[in-house]
């Protein structure tokens, strides 16, 4: 579903602190299966997770969605599919405060100018399905990290994306939370979607909602 | 509805539920700029109106006034002139009048005395503007004495007041008989303060001008253009007062949007980053900032705007009274028409919106047009 | 508590509202003051009238027009004005154009 040919990305080009985050990754991940990155931090992990996002361009090398090249479109038509097919998840959440849980999870359709009702309806369904319809309206900075978790996964399916990205997804979860997420990862590949995710924790990596595990070390693939 | 349409709702909640997050902070803004506004209006309003009388109003005024200069400064008409004038053709009235400044010690107040022919006012009776009848607490048949510059003690009874209507005119003014008039003030007879012509055609008004110059090389003769020409200058940023009321309101308004255009919080930067991280693209990032800038900013407008027009003609610009009526102790009580100068209220209204609505918008301009990947970090 | 966008398309709408009221009201009061301004008027033609009686504090702001060269001069020719509503006259433009006929030619010779 995804490929990646030769990927580079250095940040900071030509300046003195120029740095190389990924030498040249040749990868390509499967359509409804979960994939794992597993690696130091520093491995380029997250880089790559953006590359693959459609958050950054690649330096060099080219990223092929479904054989369509994508690394060289401009940034409207990388935003529309963006938003049409990946869903992300950030390791800190990344909600937007002051604003309710609510309005956080319909914020990535608004350019796509569905009626709010139809919003509204889809947020409050996905909220029934993560458990979290009595805290709606709540403003996310009162929410335990938990609620804020699914929150960020409300957000990430309401434009009901192809593939699931997140970073780092069990990093602030205890045990009992983490297996809940583990859940509701299953849930994804049963609906048919893809899902790739960046983790260190052996909770994550080892469980068999993952199907392959993906090693990286220093910007390169390694064997895991 | 049009999904275009629906998508400017949506970025129209974003914007207002970002900026009900400081609720307090965001009216107050809204608030200040409404008041600027409303300063502002309020003077283009006042000012346009209060030419728009003068040119109305004193377009009946004489054609030409002659006066008299005597080392540059006024003299009085001395017999004879009137005669030397009589010839000149094109001239249909000519009439000399006699008026002049009063201190009235009682009230503080400075008074206009004019004399009139004894069919408007009998000797020994005065006619007074409505101002100046209000300050000295005069009715209709009350006696009141002036006492002269020569230290004499007139009285005098007040026949009649000047209508209200007419106290942007008439405030201070004193109608008397001739007689009078020349008593109180000891004026030597068969002088008088200056001339009135009346001249049929406009037209001929500058010759005229000219010939008299010609006719007493003393004279001055003061054109009623002149006179009309002098009030669209009212008003006119000559000095520091004007803009020193406006000063209080200018500077809180410039720290405001200093403050906003010197840049991005840490925190502003990371939400414009989410919000491009989750689907949004630089154009929408900007059309939300974009539709704050001009919410704020036409609501200020129109609040400003009508508030100002409310607070002009019917309040009579209350709030510039103090500076106009300065050190004087009678300030007219008037109602003016309105004269809304569309050029006016169109350049206000861009002037309003377009600089607030860049100073919101260029601070993001850098943010918004970053790759969202920083946010993953 | 309605929609946010909703809210503001209201209030605006009817600040709006209230800003076309202001301009048709302004079109409405100017005729129903016109009687009054008449009156001013017709009284400015009986008394001969030439200044509106804004400024009373000083000989040069109450008459403005009819205001000599030296007049807000009075003590030192230097002298600021005394008065606040002398910074809002500017002087006349009749006043301070040059006097050319004291640079005119004489029509006998000197």
């Amino acid at each position: 579903m995804i490929q990646l040919s030769a990927v580079k990305k250095a940040f900071n080009q030509g300046r003195p602190n120029e740095y190389w985050a990924l030498h040249g990754i040749d990868l390509a991940i499967e359509a409804g299966r979960v994939t794992a990155l597993r690696g130091p931090s520093g491995s380029g992990k997250t880089t790559l997770l953006t590359l693959i996002g459609c958050l950054a361009r690649p330096t060099s090398g080219r990223v092929r969605l479904k054989g369509e090249d994508i690394s060289g479109l401009p940034e409207r038509f990388l935003t529309e599919i963006r938003r049409q097919t990946f869903g992300f998840i950030f390791q800190q959440f990344n909600l937007i405060k002051g604003l309710s849980a609510l309005e956080n999870v319909i914020l990535p359709a608004f350019p796509t100018g569905r009626p709010r009702t139809e919003l509204v309806e889809k947020a409050e369904a996905l909220f029934e399905q993560l458990k979290l319809g009595h805290r709606a309206a709540a403003k996310v900075e009162w929410l335990s990290g938990g609620e804020q978790q699914r929150v960020a996964i409300a957000r990430a399916l309401i434009n009901d994306p192809a593939v699931i990205i997140a970073d780092e997804p069990t990093a602030n979860l205890d045990t009992a939370l983490a297996k809940e997420f583990m859940a509701i990862l299953e849930g994804f590949t049963a609906a048919g979607k893809t899902v790739l995710l960046t983790s260190h924790d052996p909770l994550v990596v080892e469980s068999s909602a993952v199907h392959r595990v993906v090693g990286m070390r220093d910007g390169r693939l390694v064997d895991a | 509805m049009h999904p275009w349409l629906e998508k400017q709702r949506h970025l129209i909640d974003f914007t207002l539920a970002a900026l009900a997050r400081r609720k307090a902070k965001n009216i107050g803004l809204l608030a200040a700029y409404a008041l600027l506004v409303f300063v502002l209006a309020s003077l283009a309003l006042f000012t346009q109106a209060l030419r728009k009388e003068a040119s109305f109003v004193l377009a009946a005024s004489p054609e030409v006034i002659v006066q008299r200069m005597v080392a540059g400064r006024h003299d009085l008409i001395p017999p004879g002139y009137l005669e030397k004038i009589g010839r000149l053709r094109g001239v249909q009235k000519q009439e000399g009048r006699l008026w002049g400044y009063y201190y009235d010690p009682v009230v503080r107040a400075n008074y206009t005395f004019m004399a009139r022919p004894a069919e408007e006012v009998a000797s020994g009776s005065i006619m007074l503007g409505a101002t100046l009848a209000r300050a000295r607490g005069l009715q209709p048949g009350n006696l009141i004495s002036f006492r002269s510059y020569a230290g004499k003690l007139f009285s005098f009874k007040v026949a009649a007041l000047l209508s209200p209507d007419s106290e942007l005119l008439a405030a201070d003014l004193v109608l008397l008989s001739e007689d009078d008039f020349r008593a109180f003030f000891d004026y030597p007879a068969g002088h008088y303060t200056d001339i009135a012509l009346s001249v049929a055609n406009p037209q001929e008004v500058r010759n005229i001008a000219a010939k008299l110059a010609n006719a007493l090389p003393d004279s001055r003769p003061i054109l009623r253009e002149e006179v009309l020409r002098t009030y669209q200058s009212i008003f006119d940023w000559r000095e520091g007062i004007v803009l020193t009321v406006l000063a209080g309101a200018i500077l809180a308004f410039a720290l405001l949007a200093w403050d906003k255009a010197s840049g991005l919080s840490a925190e502003e930067k990371r939400e414009i980053g989410i919000l491009k991280a989750i689907g949004w693209e630089t154009g929408d990032v900007i059309r939300m900032k974009l539709w704050e800038g001009v919410l704020v900013s036409l609501t200020a407008f129109l609040l400003g705007f009508v508030a100002a027009y409310i607070h002009v003609f019917y309040f009579g610009a209350a709030i510039f009274k103090p500076v106009l009526q300065g050190w004087a102790v009678l300030y007219p009580s008037f109602t003016l028409a309105p004269a809304v100068d569309g050029l006016q209220v169109a350049t206000l209204a861009f002037f309003t919106i377009f600089p607030y609505s860049a100073a919101v918008l260029v601070p993001i301009w850098r943010a918004a047009t970053t790759d969202p990947d920083a946010v993953m970090r | 508590m309605p929609r946010p966008s909703t809210f503001a398309t209201l209030l605006l709408g009817a600040a709006g509202l209230a800003f076309a009221a202001s301009l048709l009201d302004a079109v409405r009061l100017g005729t129903a003051r016109q009687p009054s301004r008449n009156e001013r008027r017709a009284l400015v033609d009986k008394l001969g009238l030439t200044d509106l009686a804004l400024f009373t504090e000083a000989r040069y702001t109450r008459h403005p027009s009819q205001a000599d060269l030296h007049s807000a001069l009075q003590d030192h020719p230097a002298a600021f004005d005394h008065f606040p509503t002398g910074a809002l006259l500017a002087p006349p433009p009749h006043l301070t154009a040059p006097y050319a006929s004291l640079a005119g030619k004489t029509a006998s010779p000197d």
